[in-house]
């Protein structure tokens, strides 16, 4: 399972290049173990700030607690001019468990062999979702701890450091409802203010940009991950494929014997390395598209804050109109305006900066993968074509 | 020759054989009805067929000698020794002696000449034709003619009379000559005394011989060091001389169909036609008006030689049994009658007993069909494995007929294509099945009669008989206690292969339809990766993702070629292992219909025993002849049937073994090419990445 390790550590890298550049907040998930629905984690720092009491010390967590921290971050009113990273994804044991389930029903069609292999894959799938699932975990912690604000937080610190369960109140259904409610109102709101007019060119890009962006990676996230799948579906096939020839080949008498073992060797080598083609695509390519997808979601809130605010000061602009008009609360209209302005300038001016960092972030995290994959690629067909050339040979030779 | 070859010729066997070859012999030319009576007599008379039985004897004496040199000829070997029963080595027997005999007969008539032909008839046979143009030049030009035109017509037309004749000439020339001319032979030759050469030449080599007494000597000099040599470039050079000579020769005295027929020759193949005209000038300046003759007789067995080395070529390179390759069959796509598809192909050969290289005839599926019924009511109940041919699809059909432009009616029409050219290429790997008259026919002949009864023979009608085959051996297996164990094993080892064929045709079409799948979505992937990288603002990461949709794009095509290989050379591999099968299962079905009519006749025996052992007791002496003269019938029947069970379990173990022996390298074969496409795609996935790799790095 060393493999597993090796990508995700890779990956780890890619998708957050510039975190953890300083060494005085590291911080890392080591374990996690998984009970039923729930998966704890193990969040381990290494620090030397002094607002923490101890320089190393580990704290478990679930998956719920990194949700709190998301949420609370989002909702601090000071953090509105940043891109809050990303939530980490619920963890998604179905599809592995369900293909558990399936190959168990299957088992009496399958030869023993063949029962086995799809039974190994099955359980490395498995645990290269549990590692993924552990890894964007990771990442989130990691982007708060490198980003200059966010790394400051309260909770944040709270989070790592309080050694307890946090046991954050679950979301009862009122809230889940409230939850919903106040998406809604979000997304009528952005209806709403898109009719407000931009005064920063800057932003104006950013806005069209960031909407086209999405939707495109999303498509393309979908598609890629279409593709992952089907490789792996192929390399499910190769083990099919070479158990079955070498079922074939333990009854076969003549001399096609050797020839069966020999391509039944191939399939199982080539599957192996098909595996991988599936893996690292999924890790170099969907894992990025998706991540960013979420990050660019993360940008459009950041967005969709400023542009609030920004409807803010217009209306605030009117009511100071209004009452300077009627002459009435006009100190009180002035300074609400005021505040407005504050806020609004306040939160362009980190937006701007948040919006190039990501940028930047965005490129170079591409970069950084695509060239990782197309490495991956090249070093997977060599391997293939050693494979097949071995083999080759070997049926020409008797 | 099995029973000479089986044993050592020695001189009692000799002797039945050459007695029994005069009968057949009367027969041949009673039925070529143009022996004059003549000529008749004087085959009769022993002379000629002791004479005859000479070089047949040698010969026979030389593929024993083969068998044992060349270990690893098996099928050869065990062809020429294994086959069994008085009846097919008679045959063979006088099918070998037959073409020869055929050959004077014409010759003879035509010549009208007989008293010479008496003459030579003590003499070899080419000596025989060597001697008369030098007596007469312009007319045994005509007779050669006349000859070659007859003896043309009449074998390749396979008509019913010349049928033995044109079998035993793939006897001499096919299999034993291959032996003869492969590697043994420049030992053999070493060994042969001048005598053997002469026998050796006269058959196969028969320009060598043929040159007439004057080159004798040289001639028979020459041709040891030919074949001890055994360098492929001296041996077409003789054999193109001699076909030089005799086109010289034809162009000297008159227009002739034979010089017609040569251009057709050097047309169809072009190597040996430059090696003639290389060689013509000095050819013809050495050559005598004599040797023309000779050289028309010649004309076939150089025929045989570079096919010869044709074969030893494709020997080499595929471990295979080929005589004829079937290539390129085209089809075309539209239809001229509607609704029906016309598969053009060329089958081309050099064996002589074809009268083209290169024969293009055109033929409906139906026509395969019918081709393989008619095969299979012949040689199916001797045993012999025939193989299948595609299975009718009135689904896949109606598709094609229906949505023209379809991709998956390509798919169907390039499956089916496939199919049937390896379905025709099987048939005329089989040695037995070549010598076919239908089989020839259906490679030769312009217009097929329209196949009526295999109209209705629909891929249901196909299932059903194989199903039928299959109850049918499940029930008489209950029946019958195998006594050779051999059978047994073999039989369970082909069901089991059968059932694990099938789950592995299965598969690979689930990664052929999974490998679709991922060239779609790869394609999709490919449109939204160019979409992200339109929609991108950074100039070098867009670039980027551009290439990198152009990239996957191009994947795509890869993985759609290679789902088009996963289909054509894997799937379809299977799939013909599974029709294979099916007929191998078949063959060992006749086996136990064979030995089921022996045991029934067994049981008649018995009872008609028992009819006389009563109406002994009962004293009734005027029946009692009549139950005699049943068992005696009934005796001859059950030996009849015996050695007939016999004989077809010699046959399906035989064919089960070259069976074997050709899926072996058959399979290496396909799924080496197989292979090799998957290696190329490979190779194209590294370049199409490695391309990228710098577009990757410049993002900046």
């Amino acid at each position: 399972m060393s493999s597993f390790d090796d990508n995700n550590k890779e990956r780890l890298r890619s998708v957050s290049v510039d975190l953890n550049n300083d060494a005085s907040l590291l911080i890392d998930i080591p374990d996690a173990l998984c009970e039923r629905d729930k998966v704890k984690f193990t969040v381990h720092t290494k620090t030397t700030l002094s607002s923490f009491q101890k320089p190393e010390f580990s704290v478990p967590r679930q998956h719920e607690d990194f949700i709190w921290l998301h949420d609370t971050l989002v909702e601090t009113e000071d953090y509105a001019g940043l891109i809050i990273p990303p939530a980490p994804p619920k963890p998604d044991f179905e599809s592995p468990r369900e293909k558990m389930h399936k190959l168990g029903e299957g088992e009496a069609t399958m030869t023993k062999e063949e029962y086995t292999k799809m039974k190994q894959e099955l359980e490395a799938e498995y645990l290269a979702v549990f590692k993924k699932t552990v890894q964007v975990h990771e990442v989130f912690l990691q982007r708060l701890s490198s980003h200059p604000i966010l790394s400051k937080d309260r909770n944040f610190q709270i989070f790592l450091e309080y050694d307890q369960d946090l046991s954050v109140r679950r979301k009862n259904a009122k809230e889940m409802f409230g939850g919903f409610f106040k998406n809604m109102v979000k997304s009528a709101d952005e209806v709403l203010i898109a009719g407000v007019k931009e005064v920063d060119d800057f932003f104006e890009q950013e806005k069209t940009f960031l909407l086209d962006y999405f939707s495109k990676i999303k498509d393309a996230t979908a598609k890629a991950e279409k593709m992952t799948r089907s490789h792996k579906n192929i390399a499910d096939d190769y083990i099919r494929l070479s158990a079955t020839l070498n079922s074939l080949s333990a009854e076969e008498s003549t001399a096609n014997k050797k020839t069966l073992d020999h391509i039944s060797d191939l399939f199982e080598k080539l599957r192996k390395v098909e595996g991988r083609v599936a893996s690292d695509e999924e890790l170099k390519l969907t894992e990025l598209l998706r991540y960013y997808m979420r990050d660019i979601q993360a940008a459009k809130d950041l967005l969709y804050r400023r542009a609030r605010a920004l409807a803010d000061y217009e209306n605030s602009n009117k009511a100071l109109d209004k009452a300077r008009l009627k002459g009435k609360d006009v100190s009180q209209a002035e300074e609400h305006q005021q505040r407005c302005l504050q806020k609004f300038d306040n939160l362009s001016e980190s937006g701007k900066k948040e919006l190039t960092n990501f940028k930047a972030r965005r490129v170079v995290a591409f970069r950084k993968n695509l060239v990782e994959m197309a490495e991956l690629e090249v070093k997977h067909a060599k391997n293939n074509m050693t494979l097949l050339q071995g083999c080759i040979e070997l049926l020409s030779s008797n | 020759m099995d029973d000479l070859s089986a044993e050592p010729p020695s001189s009692q066997t000799e002797k039945s054989a050459a007695s029994s070859s005069p009968e057949e012999f009367v027969d041949l030319t009673n039925n070529l009805e143009s022996a004059e009576s003549k000529v008749e007599a004087e085959i009769s008379s022993p002379e000629p067929s002791d004479d005859f039985f000479d070089i047949l004897g040698s010969e026979t004496q030389k593929v024993e000698v083969e068998a044992s040199v060349k270990a690893d000829s098996g099928e050869v070997s065990i062809g020429v020794t294994d086959l069994p029963g008085g009846k097919t080595g008679s045959e063979q027997g006088t099918s070998s002696a037959a073409p020869i005999i055929n050959l004077n007969a014409d010759f003879s008539d035509n010549n009208q000449q007989p008293s010479r032909v008496e003459n030579k008839t003590n003499d070899p046979l080419a000596q025989v034709l060597s001697d008369t143009p030098a007596a007469d030049p312009k007319k045994p030009s005509s007779a050669v003619l006349d000859l070659f035109e007859d003896d043309g017509s009449d074998i390749f037309t396979g008509t019913p009379q010349t049928k033995p004749a044109s079998q035993p000439q793939k006897g001499l020339f096919g299999e034993p000559d291959e032996d003869l001319f492969g590697e043994p032979l420049g030992a053999m030759s070493k060994k042969t005394t001048e005598n053997e050469v002469k026998s050796s030449t006269t058959k196969a080599a028969g320009p060598a011989s043929s040159t007439g007494g004057a080159q004798q000597d040289r001639k028979s000099t020459e041709p040891a060091d030919i074949f001890t040599e055994e360098a492929v470039t001296t041996v077409p050079r003789t054999s193109n001389t001699s076909t030089v000579n005799s086109k010289a020769n034809g162009v000297h005295s008159e227009e002739d169909l034979f010089t017609e027929a040569t251009v057709e020759l050097s047309l169809d193949s072009p190597r040996s036609g430059r090696k003639k005209e290389e060689t013509s000038k000095p050819s013809a300046s050495s050559s005598s008006s004599s040797l023309s003759a000779p050289a028309k007789q010649a004309k076939q067995p150089p025929a045989a030689l570079e096919e010869l080395e044709d074969e030893e070529e494709a020997e080499k390179e595929d471990q295979f049994d080929v005589f004829i390759s079937v290539k390129d069959p085209e089809k075309v796509g539209e239809s001229l009658l509607p609704g029906y598809f016309f598969f053009f192909f060329n089958s081309q050969t050099s064996l002589p007993m074809f009268r083209n290289k290169l024969m293009t005839v055109r033929r409906r599926f139906s026509d395969f069909l019918g081709l393989y019924e008619k095969l299979s009511e012949k040689h199916g109940p001797n045993g012999l494995i025939v193989p299948p041919p595609p299975e009718k699809s009135i689904l896949g059909m109606t598709k094609v007929k229906v949505g023209k432009e379809d991709s998956s009616s390509a798919d169907f029409l390039e499956r089916r294509r496939g199919a049937l050219e390896r379905y025709l290429q099987r048939v005329v790997n089989h040695p037995m099945l070549l010598q076919d008259p239908d089989v020839r026919e259906f490679l030769e002949k312009e217009e097929l009669p329209r196949a009526v009864s295999t109209q209705a023979l629909s891929g249901a009608g196909f299932l059903k008989m194989i199903n039928k085959a299959t109850d049918a051996v499940n029930k008489m297996t209950i029946k019958m206690n195998e006594s050779d164990a051999w059978f047994e094993e073999k039989l369970q080892e082909v069901e089991s292969a059968d059932q694990h064929f099938r789950k592995l045709h299965a598969l690979v079409e689930s990664l052929v339809v999974h490998r679709k799948e991922l060239s779609l979505n790869t394609a999709n992937f490919a449109k939204s990766a160019a979409m992200l990288g339109s929609a991108e603002d950074n100039t070098a990461l867009s670039r980027a993702l551009s290439q990198l949709a152009e990239v996957e794009d191009k994947i795509e095509q890869l993985h759609q070629d290679q789902a088009a290989n996963d289909t054509f050379s894997f799937a379809e591999l299977i799939a013909d292992y599974i029709r294979l099968l099916g007929a191998v299962r078949g063959s060992f079905d006749h086996r136990i219909k064979a030995w089921q009519r022996w045991q029934d006749g067994q049981a008649m025996l018995q009872k008609k025993r028992e009819t006389e052992a009563k109406l002994l007791w009962a004293n009734k002496p005027d029946k009692l002849q009549q139950a005699k003269d049943e068992i005696v019938e009934w005796e001859a029947k059950v030996t009849q049937f015996e050695r007939d069970f016999e004989r077809v379990s010699a046959t399906v173990r035989k064919e089960v073994i070259r069976f074997e022996k050709q899926r072996t390298n058959n399979f290496r074969r396909q799924i080496t090419k197989y292979l090799e496409s998957l290696l190329q795609s490979q190779q194209q996935l590294i370049k199409y990445w490695e391309a990228f790799l710098p577009e990757a790095k410049a993002i900046a």
